[in-house]
């Protein structure tokens, strides 16, 4: 059995009177990808800078990879890569620029350097942009150059902070698939998230953080099963006709039918996802117009609800909306 | 669509590099040499921010020679034997400043989270950017004694008088350069550190022998002039332009150089560690 990838007991880190990490405990093992998912100021960044020995802890013990981050911080450094939140990349610098840099300080001479650079952005598809300023890149361009960074070469485990913030949907896509590649070849990952889809989608294993707390670990699925399996959200083309669509909806799924504000729309608690399509059915028959009928999973809001029995801050609430506006689109 | 992702993730898998073919990081000199270069690069990419080391010196030059020249020398022609090198040391002790307000602008950017996860030896990250930075003051000491040649400077020493001079000031704004280092890692903002940077400087650089001579003062001020490290650094500069250097001054300049280093350098990677 090889060493875990990050084991902590008890760690902290205070900012003034505010603890921003609260005594977060971790087992991850090496291999596969780790989510740590949470709302704007929860505390992950805090704990991947401290894990990636750019923050010392207040107290509490870190291992990385076997090493003490107190005392080993070099050992862990030579193992890890980091990609940040905001873009870890020089933006007055052009992409091959910014690919020698990392190249040369991690040992490849001027001539390897480049080779390595232009090899990489081949990859990545940024082969026309090795000349560019990082600054007039786009945001997906950005992450592939930032993520390439981190490949000069390859790290044991790989930080990406919030990797697909800021990002539109088809490059998130990309990344995502960029993310499998890597594990596949034998990086452990571990990432942070606002977004439950996202962490559903990638991660073998997530930790809910909430004020600086794990409020919850498990697999995707032992998570959802604590919060429920999801929600169906129909909206009726006629509202005069929305009582009717709720009597058949309650009938069929045999669940409480919540009215939105909106008054043509209705939401279903789901305990069962696959009667949604006897539902669909049953509307159908009665010739009821329906405009939308999206079947979706519990934002981070419910999770949050359900696992805290409060609110997201106002920041992550958006962010949520948003992603389900997506997904209903 | 479906094939291209499938190629990339293909193409990604196969460049990624096996962890025994991995080269060994970059050593400490290596590493301040490749973030040197990359200050180099910005100049490249940012040219306009050599404005305060070409505009600057040809301005203060031209300006202390012609107002102060007639009033505190009699003629504009025994002032600039005076006045030039001094003037060369306080533009480029001014033009230091700079370093620290870039330090400041930078080490709040992300990038250098990534610099500071890579296995190379830390400093390197400073004293890199500190080595980049004498490239801007290598061209406005060039630009100052040029200015002051075309003033009819004529220094005793000759070429290799003013080489000696021009490496001693080098060596001399390397080591000053950490003082705003650790400033600008203590203040949050890039006017804060100019700010006290100013409120440091100003006294330093007129309080010194750089403009008078040190006689005509009263004598509780001449005591602090001459132990003001401007001063002693003037001193040595034109002994080595005329030609009549001293030994003993040189070791003094170095002597502070290695304080300001000895202090302010670990001092400087205190505060760079700590910050978050």
């Amino acid at each position: 059995m090889s060493v875990p990838a990050i084991e902590t007991r008890g760690l902290v880190k205070r900012f003034g009177s505010t603890a921003a990490v609260d005594g977060i405990d971790l087992d991850i093992a090496q291999g596969g990808i780790y989510g740590v998912l949470g709302p704007n100021g929860a505390g992950k960044t805090t704990a991947i800078r401290m894990l990636a020995t750019l923050l010392r802890p207040d107290a509490g013990e870190a291992r990385v990879l076997g090493h003490d981050v107190f005392t080993e911080p070099k050992a862990i450094r030579e193992k890890i890569a980091l990609t940040g939140q905001f873009a870890s990349l020089d933006e007055d610098l052009t992409g091959i620029e910014n690919l020698m840099l990392l190249g040369r300080l991690l040992g490849y001479n001027a001539r390897q350097a480049k080779v390595r650079g232009m090899t990489l952005l081949d990859a990545f598809g940024l082969t026309e942009a090795a000349a560019r300023q990082v600054k007039k890149y786009s945001g997906g361009m950005r992450r592939r150059l930032d993520i390439a960074g981190s490949l000069i070469v390859t790290p044991q485990l790989m930080f990406l902070d919030e990797p697909t913030t800021g990002i539109d949907p088809r490059s998130r896509n990309q990344v995502w698939d960029i993310i499998r590649t890597l594990v596949a070849g034998g990086t452990t990952i571990l990432l942070t998230t606002q977004h439950l889809e996202e962490a559903d989608q990638l991660a073998d294993r997530i930790a809910v953080i909430d004020t600086g707390k794990v409020i919850a670990e498990g697999t995707p699925g032992q998570l959802k099963a604590q919060v429920g399996t999801g929600a169906l959200k129909v909206r009726v083309a006629d509202p005069a006709r929305r009582e009717e669509a709720a009597a058949i909806l309650g009938r069929t799924l045999r669940a409480e039918v919540l009215r939105e504000s909106d008054p043509a729309a209705l939401t279903v608690r789901l305990e069962d996802e696959s009667r949604a399509a006897a539902a669909l059915i049953a509307l159908q028959d009665s010739a009821l117009a329906v405009e939308t009928f999206a079947l979706g999973q519990p934002s981070l809001d419910e999770v949050f609800l359900a696992l805290t029995g409060h609110k997201t801050a106002p920041e992550a609430t958006d962010g949520a909306t948003a992603d389900a506006q997506e997904e209903a689109a | 669509m479906t094939t291209t992702a499938q190629d990339q993730n293909q193409r990604i898998r196969s460049v990624l590099v096996p962890a025994d073919q991995r080269p060994a990081p970059a050593g400490a000199v290596s590493a301040s040499l490749t973030y040197g270069w990359r200050a180099l690069l910005k100049i490249k990419h940012i040219p306009e921010q050599l404005f305060d080391v070409t505009v600057f010196p040809i301005m203060m030059t031209v300006m202390f020679t012609y107002i102060f020249g007639g009033a505190i020398a009699g003629s504009v022609d025994g002032y600039v034997q005076w006045l030039i090198p001094g003037i060369f040391v306080q533009t480029m002790i001014m033009i230091t400043m700079y370093t620290g307000l870039t330090l400041n602008r930078d080490i709040s950017k992300g990038v250098f989270d990534r610099f500071r996860s890579l296995p190379t030896w830390r400093p390197a990250q400073l004293v890199g950017a500190l080595l980049g930075d004498q490239v801007r003051y290598v061209l406005a000491g060039t630009i100052i004694l040029g200015v002051g040649f075309l003033m009819g400077f004529r220094p005793e020493g000759g070429m290799v008088g003013v080489l000696m001079a021009f490496v001693l000031l080098l060596v001399f704004s390397f080591s000053l350069s950490w003082v705003w280092t650790v400033i600008s890692l203590l203040v949050r903002t890039e006017q804060a550190a100019m700010g006290i940077s100013m409120f440091i400087m100003m006294p330093l650089t007129f309080a010194s022998n750089i403009f008078v001579d040190p006689a005509t003062m009263p004598s509780w001020l001449q005591g602090a002039v001459e132990v003001n490290p401007v001063s002693v650094v003037v001193t040595a500069i034109r002994e080595l332009m005329a030609g009549v250097g001293q030994f003993s001054s040189v070791t003094l300049v170095l002597v502070y150089c290695a304080v300001l280093i000895g202090v302010f350098g670990p001092l400087s990677m205190y505060f760079y560690n700590r910050k978050s």
